[in-house]
């Protein structure tokens, strides 16, 4: 312990100086590496990786920390191990040359040793010091030192020996990875642990449905913080990765940059804007409801805008989608070829959860899309528990959002009964929940669109008909009446009812109208008949009132003229 | 069973003077004296001195004797207190002695 302080005199003494493994996500899980200047031990069963684990920290050591290291190897031949690493592009050769790998095959027969008196281990220690000394090396890794107890039979002498060399190893301050075999009950077979007390780690191979999982988990670390979950983690042709969560605390990016749908009406449904930029979409539906074709039309719209886009198909090969969209009016052909969007399409049984989660970041770090589709998540289920499909999720979720990618998920859900549950239960982790519903009446099925949640933003309550035509997606309101919601052919007729009522109306209201107009011209051909007759019967009176006037004044003329003239006589 | 021409290559590893090391060259020079006697090379290899000699004959314990010639390659460990194994370890007398 006072020794790897010691040896630091610029490290504070509260830390725990730590040797980083290279390793991805390894280094996260334990805060910075393996313990420096001790031992470390990683067991697990055959086949789990611990020879690889080991041989990576090495090399990784050599390549990117300047940290030489001797790799003691007591089951494979050297060559043999060159070239069981080469296809990870370990070249081990060339490190050799470089002096800064040193391999050593410890060869125990049983078949050649005699065991007589009192005996101990010097010549190993003489062995790995020399070879420690004439690289300088930093780091060691003895794989496996168990093989010991199968070659020499005086057990007391090599656990003494194995005790007397993990200290030794401490004192020369090299960081050491021991492998073991997990034995029956115990961590290792000859319970190794008991020698190593800083820092277990334990791998494991886990078989379930047919599909392994690689998981690791850190049993033991002592001075240091670490996470003690089991984390899956992969060997692929870059070498191990482990997966942490990665990010356990909520303290993401945010954007308030909104990203079309690629659907105006469903933009329309959003606030008139369309998604976040950097949430997470689920549209889940049951069979047939388009929910591809709602993602292939997200995936349309972001190459349209020039965006990169990646598409992870789990059921439908590319040529297929691009074929499909073909019909519906989008060309995604066309995007493909220009770079813009790549598909990623594999059989969800190809490999188990964690390797299509690691294919994923890979593909996300390699080919840094702005938008990424999975279509569906619910294929996931048959290479995982519906937990481990959620974990999954929640790591790609955080991972995505960290890199302020947006993320479109589709769902299928498998029974309409359960309507209001999606099957992976991601539903609370999602932004955006839309929900495609077949509605079935009137002897067709129609689609309905809702949207379920929308966090962060304004969005309609409405149930849309969501209708695929040759042009694209569009969605149209639904009637609502008396009859309760029509969608299709019922809608369609429910409309045709109305036109129809419309101009039925038109046509009787324009029918009384003429009525009244022809009442209106009786009434004036009434009216002026009568004021002709008035004014007839006005004429006569007026003419006799005249004639009456006119003879009054001839006869006063002729009563004058007659007065006068017998005035005359007078 | 000894033929008469062949001759006993013995290589005996140590690492410094320890008691072991020493016990063991006195009780080898002994029975090679008694059993071997004009027969045999006795190389005495001082792996502190020569380090990178270890790995050459696969040495992890100390003291080994390795007998390289006549075949088959043997390996003894230990300070050889028991000359029964040892002169069988070397073939000079066969494993299940009548």
């Amino acid at each position: 312990m006072s020794q790897t302080v010691s040896d630091r005199p610029n490290a504070p003494l509260y830390t725990l100086p730590k040797a980083p493994t290279g390793i991805t996500g390894l280094d996260e899980i334990t805060g910075g590496g393996l313990p420096q200047g001790r031992p470390t031990l990683i067991c697990g069963s055959a086949g789990c990786g611990k020879t690889l684990f080991s041989m990576e920290f090495i090399v990784r050591g050599a390549m990117q920390f300047g940290e030489p290291g001797v790799f003691m190897t007591f089951e494979e031949k050297t060559e043999e191990l060159v070239m069981n690493v080469a296809s990870l592009g370990f070249d081990l050769t060339q490190l050799q040359a470089d002096k800064l790998l040193r391999l050593d095959y410890v060869h125990v027969e049983r078949q050649e040793i005699e065991e007589t008196g009192e005996y101990d281990l010097e010549g190993l220690f003489i062995r790995l010091g020399h070879a420690i000394d004439s690289i300088g090396a930093k780091r060691v890794v003895l794989d496996t030192i168990e093989t010991l107890f199968s070659g020499l039979t005086n057990q007391g002498i090599i656990r003494a020996e194995i005790r007397r060399l993990f200290e030794w190893l401490r004192n020369k301050g090299v960081t050491t990875v021991i492998t073991g075999e997990k034995g029956d009950g115990t961590l290792t077979r000859q319970g190794l642990e008991e020698y190593v007390s800083d820092c277990v780690i334990l791998l494991d191979h886990r078989v379930s449905n047919q599909i392994s999982t690689r998981l690791l988990r850190v049993v033991k670390y002592r001075g240091g913080v670490h996470g003690t979950n089991e984390y899956p983690f992969l060997i692929d042709e870059e070498g191990i990765s482990v997966l942490p969560v990665t990010s356990l605390t909520l303290d993401k990016p945010v954007s308030s940059e909104r990203v079309s749908t690629g659907i105006a009406a469903l933009d329309k449904m959003l606030d008139g804007k369309g998604f976040f930029r950097g949430s997470s979409i689920l549209v889940s539906g049951t069979a047939g409801t388009g929910k591809t074709s709602i993602a292939a039309s997200f995936a349309n719209e972001t190459c349209q805008r020039g965006e990169r886009c990646m598409y992870f198909a789990f059921e439908e090969s590319p040529q297929q989608i691009c074929r499909n969209m073909d019909s519906i009016g989008m060309n995604l052909q066309q995007h493909v070829d220009a770079g813009l969007l790549r598909f990623h399409a594999s059989r969800p049984t190809l490999n188990g959860l964690e390797m299509h989660l690691v294919a994923i970041h890979k593909a996300v770090k390699t080919f840094k899309p702005t938008t990424i589709v999975l279509d569906p998540i619910t294929n996931l289920i048959t290479v995982g528990a519906m937990s481990e499909v959620k974990s999954m999720l929640i790591r790609l979720i955080d991972f995505l959002q960290t890199e302020q990618i947006t993320v479109l998920f589709t769902a299928l859900s498998l029974n309409t009964v359960i309507q209001e549950q999606t099957d992976e239960g991601v539903s609370s982790l999602v932004d955006v929940w839309l929900s495609v519903k077949d509605i079935e009446f009137n002897g067709e099925r129609n689609r309905g669109l809702y949207v379920m949640k929308s966090r962060g933003m304004k969005h309609s309550n409405q149930i849309r008909e969501f209708i695929i035509t040759d042009s694209g997606l569009d969605l149209v309101d639904v009637y609502l009446g008396p009859e309760g919601i029509l969608t299709g052919s019922a809608r369609e007729a429910q409309e045709l009812l109305q036109e129809t009522g419309v101009a039925l109306r038109d046509h009787a209201v324009s029918r009384k109208d003429r009525e009244i107009e022809r009442k209106r011209s009786v009434l004036e051909s009434r009216v002026s008949a009568l004021r002709e007759e008035f004014e007839s019967v006005q004429e006569e009176l007026n003419r006799s009132y005249v004639e009456d006037e006119l003879r009054n004044e001839v006869l006063e003329k002729n009563r004058a003229q007659l007065t006068r003239s017998r005035h005359k006589e007078d | 069973m000894e033929e008469e021409q062949e001759i006993w290559e013995l290589r005996l590893y140590v690492a410094g003077k320890t008691p072991k090391s020493l016990l063991a060259l006195a009780n080898l020079k002994n029975y090679c004296e008694r059993h071997l006697k004009g027969k045999y090379q006795l190389e005495v290899v001082d792996l502190l001195q020569q380090p990178q000699l270890a790995e050459g004959d696969q040495i992890l314990a100390i003291p080994t004797l390795v007998k390289k010639v006549p075949e088959p390659i043997r390996k003894i460990i230990g300070d050889l207190s028991n000359e029964e194994k040892v002169l069988v370890g070397l073939n000079i007398r066969p494993a299940t002695p009548v």
